[in-house]
Formats: C-alpha cells, sequence, structure tokens
C-alpha cells in the first residue's frame, strides 16, 4: 500500500521522510501536540517565557534523538537492548549508593557532565530485552520464557520502587508487561498470576517497605485523609477541571491556574490547568489526539514482519497510553496520586527523552519492514 | 497429547499478536472513554458546583504547627522548653505590591539580607494564604513601633507563636544540640507535609537526632475567609499533637560542676556510669549560646563565634580527637599480662631512654634522668614511658591494635546524637591503605605510649574506660534516659545496650592493673597524688600528657617557652568508688600541660559532686 504511495508522490518532504526512515504521520501528530503542550506550559507556568524556552530546548533535542534512534537498524536494537538493560540496571544500583536525594527520594545520578535519573534508560531497556528475548522463542510463550521475562522485569521495577519512585515504577512494569501480554500470555496464567500478586501484596507490603513509604502509600490511596499534602492538590484540581466548563475560560484565563492554586501545575498536575482553560470540548480534542498517536504505533506494530517489531512497538505505544491514563486519572481524582506526567506536555526534560526515543524506535521498526519485503 | 510444534509459525505468532493488539485497542478505548465521562461529569454535570466553589474558593486548609516536645535532665530540671516570641509575618496574596511593603517596614523594624533571603525561599514553598514570617523574636519595642503602624500595612501580621528556648543558655550546649530555621537541606530529609506549619528544625545533637520524637504531629484547620484573605470562622479543625518528652541522662548539676570547674580552658569531659552507659555529663569548653541559633545568627556574631581560637562550635566532646597519651597504658599493662607477654614482677630498667635494637634513634622518656628498675605496677604508677616502650616492642602492633579494639578503640560508641567521629586505631592494615607504606617497628613504640596515629575522641576514651572500670562490659553510652510519650505522657526507659565485651582471662591480671591505677592516685610517688587530699573514697586513675608537636631528637621540650596553643593536651581518666565504680571520667584539658596538675582536679571535683553531695 505505501509502495505505491511512494511511486505515485515523490515530494520533498517525503523523500526527506524516507531518507531518514521517519514515519510522517506519527511525527506530525507528535509535533502538533508537544507545540500544544508549549502552549499550554506558557499559561501554567505564569507566563515565564524562560519555561517555554527551555521546554521547547527540550523539545528539539528529544526530537533530534528521535530521528537518531529511527536510524538504528533493527537488527542493532536487538543486539544492545542487553547492554542497555545492563548499563540501566548498573547505574539503578549505583544510585543506590551514591545517588542525589531530591524530596526524600534516591533517582538522580550526577556523572559530572549530565544529571539522570537511570530509572529512564530502564523504560526503554526493559520492553527491549523481553521483545528481544520472546522474539526468539516460539509464542505463545510457555511457562519457563514466562518466568525469565518476569525476573527480568521484576528486578529494574523492585529498584526503582524502592528509590522510591512509584510512578516509574509502574511504567517500567507496565512496560516489560505488555511485551509479555502481546507475546500471548495466557489468560488462565495471567489470571493466577493477578490471584498470587494480590495474595503477596500484604506481605510485600509488610516487609519490603520502609514506614514512610507505607505511610506515602497509604495517603495515595486515600487522598482526602491528607488534606495537607496530596488531598489538597486533587480538592483544587478537581475544582480547576469542574470549573472549566464546556469550552473553558480561555487560554491564560484559568482564575485556579493563575491564583496558584494549583500546585505542579507545570508538571504533573499540567492536566488541571488544561482542563480549566480549554474546557471539555478542549480535552476530548487532547485526548484525540493522543488517541491518534498510540493508534498508528499500535498499526505499525500489527504491520511489521517480525515477532520483535510487533512486540516493541505494541509494547511503546501501550506504555505511552498508561502515561495519558494514570495522569488524567490522577488529576481528575479517579486514581492515587502518583509521579506519573502528562506525556510530552509536563514541564521536564527526562520523560520527554524516553518517549520521542521510544517513538524514533517504532518508526525505525516501521522501516524496517519495508526494506525487508 | 501431540507435541507442541517446535518451529515458529510466523503465520501464526502474527495472528496471535494482532489478536491481542486488537483487545488492547478496545481496552483503551473503554478506558479512555471512562477518562472523558469522568471529565464530562465534572466539567458538565457538576460544573455549577465547582464554579461556584472556583469563584469563592472560600475554604482554605492550614497547617497548624506542633509544640515541640520539652527535654528534661535526669532529676527533672528543664534543658529546653517553648516559649511565646513576637513573629513579623506575611500573607502574600494579601500584599499588592510586595517589593515596596517589604521596603516600607524597612522604616520600622530591621531585618537581615539573609533573613530576606530565608522568606523569599519560604514564599516559594508555602501557599499564597499562609502567613510566612519575615522576623523572629521581635523585642517590645519593635512590636509598640510596628503595631502603631500597621493598619498600613495590608496583609502584615504580628504573631505570637512557640518558639524553642533553652533556659539555661549555655548550660550544657553542646549535649543537647540546638534548633534553627528549617533550610532547603533540611527539607530533602523530612516529610514535607509534617512539616507544613513548622520553622525550625533540629540542627544537631540531640535535638536533631532525636528530630522524629520532638517534632510531633502537625494539626490541620479548614477555615472559611473572606474576598480579602481574612479568616472569618473555623469550620474544622484536628489539632497538632505535641512532640514527645526526653527525659536526659545527664545530671545538669554535675554538668554544671564540670563546666565551672574547666575556668577558662579549652577541653572536654565525660562522665559515664560504667554500670549501664548512661553519660552523667558531656562537656565541651568553652560553651556558646544556643539560643543565638533559634532565630537566625547574625553573621558578625557567626562569624565571632566560628573564628574565635577557642572554638566554641567545635564539640570537642563527640568530634574532638587526641592521642590519649599515657591513660592509654592501663590497656596495654593489661593486654601485656593476658597475652602472657609480660609479669607483674618482671622489671625494665629505665635510663631515660630505649632503643630499638640496631637502631640509632633514642625513643625518649618523660624523665631525662630515668626511672631506674621498673615493674609494671611502678611502670603505671609513675608513667613510664621505657618500659611501655619495651612492652610495646614485645607485644607488636597487631597484638596492640586487636586488645585495644576491644576495649572500643578506633570505632564510634554509637551515641544517640550527632557529630561523632571514630577516633583512630592504626594498624598494619590501615597503614598500608592510607599511606601506602609498611608499618615501621618504631611506630609500635610510640603506638605504646599512646602517641603517634592513635587517636580517640574524649566520649570513646570515657567509655573505654568505664568498660575498663566494670572488667570488660563495655555499653553504648546514652544520653536519653526515657522518652515521655504525649498524649498518654507515659515513659518509655531506653534500655542500656552492651556494645561489646572483652572476657578476661585472669581476673589477677585486672586487679593487678586495677590496684595500679589505684596507686597512681593514693599511691606516694603516683602521678596523682595531688588530688589525693582528703578523698573520702578510693579512685582508679590514670594520667596522660598527649604532644601536640614532635620535639626534634636533639631539642627539649620546654613548657615555659612553647606558645600557649602548642603546649602539651592535659589527660585524666578516672572511675571511683575503686571497689565498686559508680562513675567514670576522661578529661581533656587542651594545651594544659601536665595532666596531673590540670585535668586530675576537674576529675576530682566532678567525682565529689556525683558520690558525696548525691547521698
Amino acid at each position: 500500500m505505501n509502495q505505491t504511495l511512494d511511486s505515485d508522490s515523490t515530494s520533498i518532504t517525503r523523500r526527506v521522510m524516507d531518507a531518514l526512515r521517519l514515519d510522517p504521520v506519527l511525527l506530525s501528530l507528535l509535533i502538533i501536540l508537544a507545540l500544544f503542550g508549549s502552549m499550554v506550559l506558557y499559561s501554567a507556568s505564569g507566563s515565564d517565557q524562560a519555561v517555554v524556552i527551555r521546554q521547547m530546548t527540550r523539545i528539539v533535542v528529544a526530537l533530534l534523538l528521535l530521528v537518531a534512534a529511527a536510524n538504528i537498524p533493527l537488527r542493532m536494537i536487538r543486539k544492545i537492548s542487553i547492554w542497555l538493560y545492563l548499563a540501566g540496571l548498573a547505574m539503578l544500583i549505583a544510585v543506590m549508593f551514591y545517588g542525589e536525594v531530591g524530596k526524600g527520594a534516591q533517582r538522580w545520578l550526577n556523572l559530572g557532565f549530565i544529571r539522570f535519573q537511570p530509572s529512564e534508560i530502564l523504560k526503554l531497556a526493559v520492553p527491549m530485552i523481553v521483545a528481544t528475548y520472546l522474539s526468539n522463542r516460539v509464542l505463545p510463550v510457555g511457562l519457563k520464557e514466562l518466568v525469565v521475562s518476569s525476573v527480568l522485569v521484576a528486578i529494574p521495577v523492585i529498584l526503582i520502587a524502592r528509590q522510591p519512585d512509584l510512578g516509574t515504577a509502574i511504567l517500567v512494569g507496565s512496560a516489560g508487561f505488555f511485551v509479555l501480554f502481546l507475546a500471548g500470555v495466557r489468560w488462565r496464567v495471567m489470571i493466577s498470576l493477578g490471584v498470587l500478586l494480590s495474595l503477596m501484596a500484604p506481605l510485600l507490603w509488610k516487609f519490603a517497605l520502609h514506614d514512610y513509604q507505607r505511610n506515602r502509600i497509604a495517603t495515595l490511596l486515600d487522598p482526602e485523609s491528607d488534606p495537607l499534602g496530596s488531598g489538597y492538590h486533587i480538592i483544587q484540581s478537581k475544582i480547576a477541571i469542574g470549573s472549566g466548563g464546556v469550552y473553558g475560560k480561555g487560554w491564560l484565563n484559568g482564575t485556579q491556574s493563575q491564583l496558584d492554586f494549583i500546585p505542579e501545575r507545570s508538571t504533573d498536575f499540567i492536566f488541571s490547568v488544561f482542563g480549566e482553560e480549554f474546557g471539555f470540548f478542549g480535552s476530548i480534542v487532547l485526548i484525540l489526539i493522543y488517541v491518534a498517536i498510540i493508534f498508528r504505533g499500535l498499526y505499525i506494530a500489527a504491520h511489521s514482519t517480525e515477532n520483535f517489531g510487533r512486540l516493541l512497538a505494541g509494547a511503546f505505544s501501550l506504555t505511552f497510553f498508561v502515561y495519558l491514563f494514570v495522569n488524567t486519572g490522577m488529576v481528575a481524582g479517579m486514581l492515587p496520586v502518583v509521579g506519573v506526567p502528562l506525556p510530552l506536555i509536563s514541564y521536564g526534560g527526562t520523560s520527554m527523552v524516553t518517549l520521542m526515543m521510544g517513538f524514533g524506535l517504532i518508526m525505525s521498526i516501521r522501516s524496517a519492514k519495508r526494506f525487508l519485503v | 497429547m501431540p507435541k507442541r510444534e517446535q518451529l515458529q509459525d510466523d503465520y501464526l505468532e502474527s495472528r496471535l499478536i494482532r489478536r491481542r493488539l486488537v483487545l488492547s485497542a478496545i481496552f483503551i478505548v473503554i478506558l479512555l472513554s471512562l477518562v472523558l465521562g469522568r471529565l464530562y461529569v465534572l466539567q458538565i454535570v457538576e460544573h455549577e458546583h465547582f464554579s461556584t466553589l472556583s469563584d469563592s474558593n472560600r475554604v482554605r486548609i492550614k497547617a497548624l504547627p506542633p509544640t515541640r516536645g520539652l527535654i528534661f535532665d535526669r532529676h527533672g530540671v528543664v534543658m529546653a522548653d517553648n516559649l511565646p516570641a513576637y513573629r513579623l509575618e506575611i500573607v502574600r496574596e494579601q500584599v499588592e505590591d510586595l517589593d515596596n511593603t517589604l521596603l516600607q517596614l524597612r522604616q520600622y523594624v530591621e531585618y537581615s539580607d539573609q533573613e530576606l533571603k530565608r522568606f523569599k525561599q519560604s514564599l516559594k514553598r508555602r501557599r499564597p494564604f499562609e502567613s510566612i514570617p519575615l522576623r523572629l523574636n521581635l523585642n517590645d519595642e519593635e512590636v509598640a513601633r510596628l503595631a502603631v503602624n500597621l493598619h498600613r500595612f495590608e496583609g502584615v501580621e504580628i504573631n505570637a507563636r512557640l518558639t524553642r528556648n533553652y533556659p539555661q543558655g549555655a548550660h550544657a550546649v553542646h549535649a543537647l544540640g540546638y534548633v534553627g530555621r528549617i533550610d532547603e537541606r533540611d527539607l530533602g530529609e523530612v516529610d514535607g507535609v509534617e512539616y507544613a506549619g513548622s520553622t525550625h528544625i533540629g540542627k544537631l545533637g540531640l535535638e536533631k537526632f532525636y528530630e522524629h520524637e520532638l517534632h510531633g504531629t502537625v494539626g490541620v484547620q479548614h477555615v472559611e475567609v473572606n474576598a480579602n484573605g481574612r479568616t472569618l470562622r473555623v469550620l474544622d479543625e484536628s489539632p497538632p499533637m505535641q512532640g514527645n518528652n526526653l527525659h536526659l541522662t545527664i545530671d545538669s548539676s554535675l554538668q554544671k560542676v564540670a563546666e565551672e570547674a574547666f575556668g577558662n580552658n579549652s577541653g572536654a569531659v565525660v562522665a559515664i556510669d560504667p554500670n549501664n552507659g548512661e553519660i552523667l555529663a558531656l562537656v565541651s569548653m568553652p560553651i556558646f549560646n544556643p539560643n543565638l541559633f533559634v532565630n537566625g545568627i547574625s553573621f558578625n556574631k557567626y562569624n565571632e563565634l566560628r573564628d574565635s581560637h577557642q572554638r566554641p562550635l567545635f564539640n570537642r566532646a563527640l568530634s574532638g580527637q587526641y592521642p590519649p597519651g599515657s591513660t592509654s597504658k592501663p590497656f596495654y599493662g593489661l593486654a601485656g599480662l593476658e597475652l602472657a607477654t609480660a609479669t607483674k614482677d618482671q622489671e625494665t630498667y629505665c635510663i631515660g631512654f630505649y632503643k630499638l635494637p640496631n637502631e640509632e634513634r633514642k625513643y625518649r622518656d618523660w624523665k631525662k634522668q630515668g626511672h631506674g628498675h621498673m615493674n609494671l605496677t611502678d611502670a603505671i604508677t609513675q608513667s613510664c614511658d621505657v618500659y611501655f616502650y619495651d612492652l610495646a616492642y614485645r607485644l607488636g602492633i597487631d597484638r596492640m591494635s586487636s586488645f585495644l579494639g576491644q576495649f572500643g578503640f578506633g570505632v564510634k560508641t554509637g551515641v544517640d546524637s550527632t557529630g561523632e567521629r571514630n577516633g583512630l586505631l592504626p594498624s598494619r592494615e590501615w597503614k598500608r591503605r592510607h599511606e601506602g607504606m609498611p608499618w615501621f617497628p618504631g611506630e609500635t613504640l610510640i603506638t605504646g605510649i599512646g602517641q603517634g596515629a592513635l587517636l580517640v575522641t574524649p566520649l570513646q576514651l570515657a567509655n573505654s574506660t568505664a568498660a575498663f572500670a566494670v572488667r570488660g562490659t563495655r555499653y553504648q553510652p546514652h544520653l536519653v534516659k526515657s522518652v515521655e510519650k504525649v498524649p498518654e505522657y507515659n515513659r518509655i526507659e531506653i534500655a542500656s545496650r552492651v556494645a561489646g565485651r572483652y572476657e578476661i582471662q585472669k581476673q589477677q591480671n585486672w586487679e593487678h592493673v586495677h590496684k595500679a591505677m589505684v596507686n597512681v592516685v593514693h599511691g606516694l610517688r603516683g602521678t596523682a597524688h595531688g588530688i589525693s587530699q582528703g578523698l573520702e573514697y578510693k579512685v582508679a586513675g590514670k594520667t596522660g600528657t598527649a604532644q601536640v608537636f614532635e620535639v626534634a631528637q636533639d631539642e627539649e621540650y620546654d613548657e615555659e617557652t612553647v606558645l600557649e596553643k602548642l603546649r602539651d593536651h592535659a589527660l585524666f581518666v578516672s572511675y571511683a568508688p575503686a571497689d565498686d565504680p559508680q562513675i567514670a571520667i576522661a578529661v581533656i584539658v587542651e594545651n594544659g600541660g601536665h595532666g596531673s596538675s590540670v585535668a586530675a582536679p576537674i576529675a576530682r571535683r566532678i567525682m565529689d559532686a556525683y558520690l558525696l553531695e548525691r547521698s
């Protein structure tokens, strides 16, 4: 289908896209979303141009990395996945000992020239290694494959959860889980695992967590009991979104947002600003853009010619959905408050870079098909 | 059952994955519909409700800071309490032009740039309707001046708040530590919610170590405010819970005796009950007034304290590391007997110096003309160096450091305070690691009289002496006797913990060294004979002198000509009553010269106060 399109239209853009191994549909959706996001950020930051300029710089850097990732051949991605995974684990362990503490959690590794969270690397590396491993096996996955993959996922997830960074642990865990899910873990296995996990939860609760972590999680589950902390966020966030109405109060006009009632309003809670200023209508549009991106990713996954590509592209797209769902759910008061940003819109560099690189890999998967067939 | 086909079948597999992809897509649609449904409820169905809330946004949540727990000495004397103090506070959202207001306020009350910086920092992390302190501890005159003009400043308030106070000022400051204003670094270490209303946090010492006990639990108040942000009424309140009280092992009056005994000297004293590790007095001299730090010390005052050559801010008792000098000799003496390297009657002839075989270098005794024939008792009583050079040579560094290690040298005692240091117990291994050099025999000799690389903190020395006093059982020293839990006011005793135990091989060995130490004080030729006059109980002790700088081979140390700050440190360790030890003490007087003349009398005054006045 694409071949015929290619031969017909030989526009310059199309040729550039092909040369760079990019997917024009996905790329334009991502750019629209990022630019839209910068606009919201301008309002959320209290019209701070410096913040927007910094965010734009990050977008440009992240897009360059996307192009780079799109040009890594599929074979290479499979080869480096083990090394990326091991390096990520090593850095996670290093963070336990040498990491910098911020807001009570130890997440940052300072390498002198750059300061970053190693857990971000695992967001890419975990689905990569599981997909690499399973793509060499017969599907649907058997018991041995299931055990090996679960261990591969569990090690980094536990390390990250102990930092403690629950949000990232959920994202890394679900990325790994999605690969397994797509690779066809049987339903009865999934159900029994789910039962087992919920049986083990009290044990984990008792032995694997520190006191203060338990407290933190307890307040997450019942925000209204903690009106000075996250409960306050939720109450104010709901007022902001609800007062937005159908069409919103208009860009830069959200009183809740502009008067500083919403904490973390340029990072995790940016969707409340959006909801207040753009209303229900705006929210639908925004979510549709996200859905388009996710479905494009799933489409590429479905049309990939080998299992590795199918599993990886599918898992990345589904993880992207988890970001969206957890963040909007938390801001709308449906889910507990965990630190998950609104993807590609929240202020901050690390998640932007990892997400864009993930999409770069999806594009690489898409191109691989065309050269193979 | 047929065996499963082991070849990969791409068609089947791709169909499997596609099926799962489609399934995921359906899930996604369902879950996002839920989110949209929720938004529909919030934004369309309940829009009116939230719109009203947003317009008025009248209900505010305020944090109520808890009152900090009190600190008492072992007899109930108040060491730290809380007093109401006036503060100048500003509510940001009520102030139209903040910069201008800050400028104008300067006409009525002074505040430093430091205070302004702190204010701006808090401004960032507190909500706009919270009152943020600009100046603490206003005096009456300032309050009066401000009160008259307050009507001109919207959003500026004078509030009385409970603030930490140390009623006895400088007394026991190094045992207690102090609180100060919360800064960014503190916030990284604590739960931000618990400190939402607090302005102070333990910065040092007990106050920091027991922060989790002392702080208490934050309270919450839901208040209705008018359009200007003024509180109209309280809708709902859960009051804060006061922090737990601490009852110390410290005896305030004993501590005071120790502080006074020092006069103008610098140094440290630690007194411990050897039967349970309770610290009875922990003194580092000079002392300073911690109340200065509570409300933000001025730069000038701070620099003055920091740059004073006596270094009052330095907690010598926990962080000062000194060579133990001759106070280490009883431990080596016991090592010699226990490891059968020496016998109690074996004699060494002291000619005033010692030479290693095949070496020219002279290791000098403090007594130039020598002590003559010395057995172990004489050598401890008169503190003969040559005897211990020889003993050290025979013991060897490995056995010396492992023996001292069993009495707690070189490791933290684990006291419940901040800033404790390790001291240093040198060994071959240590030297190779830190200096990349082999161990030289000469160093063994110097270590044998408590000089060279060997270092102890006064607390460590007191605790090792205490362990010696009770024949080898070493407790983990502690400052807190019990925690009084609020609101039940029941006291939870802190149990004494044994940190280590040296099993004595032969009790006669211990008794022999013990008697020699009694001789140090009560014997005619004992180096601490000076304090024995009028003693109503028996004391076992050992004097020591720690060199601050090394005397060259051909020079002599002359006390008179040496600058004061290069003069030797005077040390004295002791325990009493000798037959049933109730108190063990280590005294270090910096640049005090000899242990006998300066340090021992301080210990005597403490023992008198503890043993005589108590009964």
